[in-house]
């Protein structure tokens, strides 16, 4: 590729706690594509799902004021966390949709000297990779041999509702991506059902119970590890695995990678510099051994 | 499945009204009852309502026992519903324009760990411009129930070991402004 591709770069709160695997494997992975990553300066968390359980024109004027700043730059918004994606995205579907909640907004951003016209393309991280990078690229980056069948889970958010082009129910990105990397994707129905998300620090008796059959159904396909897109996915399926066990009784141990930590493995990146030491169930040594050497 | 009985005496007949004027709500009345949201829901099992439920109590007008349920709290915002219903009720945005309603208008229930779950996440964000997880799970718990604190201490050591959990907290340069635009928007509230 001529030009050197930028992308304006929303890390999201998580990038710097739980989700700072991510964080690390992503700019890693970027930097050794040369695709530069702008982060947006100052930028606010958006919300997420509370904010707009609480208020209604401040939780979406919070996740605009990231959009106002976004707009002058004229670059595609990317960012890796799911619900980021949704609720940024979700302010430009209210301003189409609802003038008047498009003028509420605008009014408050004016309280900063901000306005937000409308129209940045907010886009999720995987689909960086899938559309604009490419698999032929990719493959043609890969230098480690990755012989391991990996189960796909995209969650919720990335897809649902608003998706760049894939199924909101059976999306193929991630497929298509490690296929390219030479990993075997095994068959996983529950690709999409909901990991409990947030409920996991409310309830989780109940939460735990939404995640269990998510590892259960992953393993009983024969996967050696399960690839995210959602730092609220991993960590309910990592971070949470031990309590799982506890919990059903179950011996489970299979490592959540974020689908950046995959990539970064296949272009032989070395490990450290992908943060696969802060992933909680340990990635593999027996995985590893078949997998990168340089 | 529930075996509630619906409590409320009086119907209250502009609460469809209610509903249909709040973004994402404006096509309930076209609900036809195919329980095609409960069915996919994950959390159905544990509401005291299903989504199909509720609506059918929405446009019946039963305000009181819809908001006095945890149906609208147990929904994690996964959108399955949203993309399968077939008269493309937005029925995610729904739930969110109950929880914001059951919160102002203080709809306290045994089980309203949600609530404050997402009022301790608005504190933080409205102060700093940025989320912290260790002090919003502290409070949370600190709130709803103490003795959480130890059962997940296990949990923040495994995740502090591994680097994510960070002590100090990010804050934005420009929280004054922030709050400006907050203030701001709270008096333009729909
Ligand atoms: S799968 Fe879970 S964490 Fe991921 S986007 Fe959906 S609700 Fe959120
Ligand atoms: S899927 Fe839509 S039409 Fe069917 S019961 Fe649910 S809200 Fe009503
Ligand atoms: S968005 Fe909420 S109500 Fe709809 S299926 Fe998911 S959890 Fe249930």
């Amino acid at each position: 590729m001529a030009t050197k591709q930028s992308y304006i770069y929303y890390p999201g709160c998580s990038a710097e706690a739980t989700g700072k695997p991510y964080e690390i494997s992503a700019r890693a992975v970027c930097e050794h594509l040369d695709i530069e990553l702008k982060e947006l300066a100052d930028w606010n968390c958006c919300g997420a799902t509370a904010y707009l359980s609480v208020e209604d024109i401040a939780s979406m004027a919070v996740a605009a004021r990231n959009l106002a700043i976004a707009e002058s730059t004229g670059l595609d918004l990317i960012t890796p966390c799911s619900a980021c994606y949704i609720t940024l995205s979700k302010v430009d579907h209210y301003f189409e949709d609802y003038p008047d909640i498009r003028t509420k907004i605008n009014n408050a951003l004016s309280a900063a000297g901000l306005e937000y016209k409308g129209g940045v393309n907010v886009r999720h991280l995987l689909y960086v990779f899938s559309e604009d990078i490419g698999m032929e690229r990719l493959s043609g980056m890969v230098r480690a041999d990755l012989s391991l069948r990996v189960a796909p889970y995209y969650g919720c958010q990335v897809v649902r509702p608003f998706t760049e082009r894939d199924s909101p129910d059976v999306p193929f990105a991630m497929d298509e991506i490690i296929s390219a990397l030479g990993g075997d994707v095994v068959d996983y129905p529950l690709k999409t059902k909901c990991c409990s998300g947030a409920l996991i620090g409310i309830d989780e008796k109940t939460a735990l119970g939404l995640a269990k059959p998510l590892i259960e159904c992953a393993v009983r396909s024969g996967a050696d590890c399960i690839v995210t897109c959602c730092p609220l996915c991993q960590l309910n399926l990592d971070a949470y695995q031990y309590k799982i066990n506890k919990v059903y009784g179950t011996n489970y141990h299979i490592p959540v990678l974020f689908f950046t930590q995959l990539i970064g493995l296949a272009f032989g990146i070395d490990e450290g510099r992908l943060g696969l030491n802060m992933n909680i169930v340990p990635y593999r040594p027996a995985a590893r051994a078949k997998g990168a050497s340089g | 499945m529930n075996t509630h009985k619906l409590k409320q005496k009086a119907i209250d007949k502009d609460f469809l009204d209610e509903i249909a004027h709040l973004p994402g709500g404006e096509r309930i009345i076209d609900c036809f009852q195919c329980g095609t949201c409960s069915g996919s829901c994950p959390t159905a099992h544990v509401m005291d309502h299903t989504p199909r439920r509720l609506f059918a109590m929405v446009k019946a007008g039963f305000r009181e026992d819809v908001l006095n349920s945890n149906t609208y709290w147990y929904c994690t915002s996964c959108y399955i519903c949203t993309v399968r219903c077939p008269r493309q009720i937005k029925i995610t945005d729904v739930m969110y324009a109950l929880k914001r309603i059951a919160l102002k208008e203080r709809y306290v229930r045994r089980k309203n760990a949600a609530g404050a779950f997402y009022s301790s996440f608005v504190d933080i964000v409205e102060r700093d411009g940025r989320s912290f997880e260790p002090e919003l799970m502290v409070r949370f718990m600190l709130k709803t129930d103490p003795t959480l604190l130890l059962k997940n201490a296990v949990l923040g050591l495994k995740l502090m070991k591994h680097g994510r959990l960070p002590i100090r907290r990010n804050r934005i340069k420009a929280r004054n402004e922030l709050r400006a635009i907050i203030r701001k928007a709270k008096s333009e509230s729909l």
